[in-house]
């Protein structure tokens, strides 16, 4: 029998399971705060063309504030600021509520330009076809201008994914927590991250090679 | 609702250290700066104009930055390099992340920038007598440091907001600097309220000084 006690052990196939529960995790609050994000963040866009002025003076900045901190510290500052009010959030409940508003103020920009991008001789033409503002918005501004930013769009989105892996601070076991956790217990560093890291490449990399063959083919 | 005391006092009397510690994030921030706008240069002309081996590195490399999070890249070159015994300070992980990170986004806008100077110009000032180190430093250099000023000011302020991530790695710059004081005292909220806005200051004293320097470059 052997008299050493083993303090770390390898990394098993059970492991290999924990990472993909918490791979699914990230893909799960990602999915969540962008397809929330990008609705309030369209809706921002669109308040920001059409205030002018108002806009200019009052949701702007308030949006650009999140543009100008980093992530990790909104996140922080939002868990701990819940409880000050009176919400008890989880980590997952504080990360969604920050990564949906940290897209939200992404994609406005995006939203904003895409609405620019339709000219306004175009949007008179639809409207003097007879089609009423909001009409003219869904079917003329939504295809022509979401075409024209979705390449745009499509980075901000993988850009959240990425970002998600912050939620980690909060505690929530996303996928760079769950392998943050396996290396502490097998010190198999490499092969662990390797995993995570791959996985994330897997997921972007495909995408934002798609977006760009659809950037090229509509240019045409 | 609201019978939480805020007590600002702790956080005004290590103001100071946390002024310091932002100095050091702005250090961090820019020499990955200049480092990664010098390999990214050097990987936008391999992927332009080398084949075989030196061009799939770079490609490697700005895919590999541009499709994982920086988080997942910190990490790496935190734990991943002490699968190889090679173990970094903190500082260095973060310089180190932080480098490749901005070096493959970097390399990118510079493949884009030399591609929209056309090849025409090259010889044509050529056959002007230019030698091909005048045409490229007369001729194209100024043409792509224009169309890359702004997106560099931009990886600059992802640079300082990034280098936030360094707290997880236990790099005491201002958020790492913002988590060790704020977990001694408990005023983890009244900390992070201070840290965001000097992250705010930050990030628009560095959009102002390069809009004010974009009005004098480039004038005719």
């Amino acid at each position: 029998m052997e008299p050493t006690l083993k303090f770390f052990s390898g990394f098993a196939p059970n492991d290999l399971w924990y990472m993909g529960e918490a791979a699914l995790r990230t893909l799960w609050i990602s999915v969540l705060s962008i397809s929330l994000g990008t609705v309030l963040g369209t809706l921002f866009g669109w308040m920001l063309y059409e205030g002018r002025r108002a806009a200019a003076l009052t949701l702007a900045p308030v949006l650009d504030v999140f543009r100008s901190v980093p992530l990790i510290i909104q996140l922080v500052l939002f868990y701990n600021f819940a409880p000050i009010v009176g919400l008890n959030l989880d980590p997952f409940a504080s990360g969604t509520v920050i990564l949906t508003v940290y897209t939200a103020a992404l994609v406005a920009n995006v939203a904003r330009g895409g609405i620019e991008a339709v000219g306004a001789p175009m949007r008179r033409a639809g409207r003097s076809l007879g089609l009423s503002y909001w009409q003219d918005l869904r079917h003329v501004v939504l295809p022509i201008g979401g075409r024209a930013v979705f390449p745009s769009w499509v980075g901000v989105a993988l850009g959240v994914m990425k970002d998600s892996a912050l939620v980690s601070v909060l505690g929530y076991v996303e996928l760079l927590k769950a392998s943050q956790i396996l290396i502490t217990r097998t010190q198999e560093p490499f092969l662990i991250l390797a995993l995570a890291g791959a996985f994330y490449f897997a997921l972007s990399y495909p995408v934002s090679r798609y977006a760009t063959y659809l950037e090229n083919r509509w240019a045409q | 609702m609201f019978d939480y005391n805020f007590h600002w006092r702790p956080v005004m009397k290590s103001l100071p250290d946390l002024l310091e510690a932002a100095a050091l994030t702005l250090q961090v921030a820019v020499l990955a700066m200049v480092l990664g706008i010098v390999i990214g240069l050097c990987l936008a002309l391999a992927r332009l104009h080398l084949r075989g081996p030196v061009y799939w590195f770079a490609t490697v490399w700005v895919e590999l930055a541009r499709n994982t999070p920086a988080l997942f890249q910190l990490f790496f070159f935190g734990f991943g390099l002490g699968a190889f015994g090679l173990h970094l300070s903190p500082y260095l992980i973060v310089l180190a992340g932080l480098t490749f990170n901005c070096a493959g986004y970097l390399a990118e806008n510079f493949r884009g920038g030399f591609k929209a100077v056309p090849e025409t110009q090259i010889r044509a000032s050529r056959s002007l007598g230019m030698t091909p180190w005048q045409a490229y430093s007369r001729v194209v250099i100024p043409q792509v440091f224009r169309i890359v000023y702004h997106p560099i000011t931009n990886q600059m302020v992802w640079a300082v907001l990034m280098s936030s991530l360094g707290m997880l790695v236990g790099f005491r710059e201002l958020s790492g600097e913002t988590q060790f004081f704020a977990s001694r005292s408990f005023r983890i909220f009244e900390y992070f309220a201070v840290t965001a806005v000097i992250y705010y200051a930050i990030v628009k004293v560095i959009l102002l000084s390069s809009r004010l320097m974009a009005a004098r470059l480039f004038r005719y």
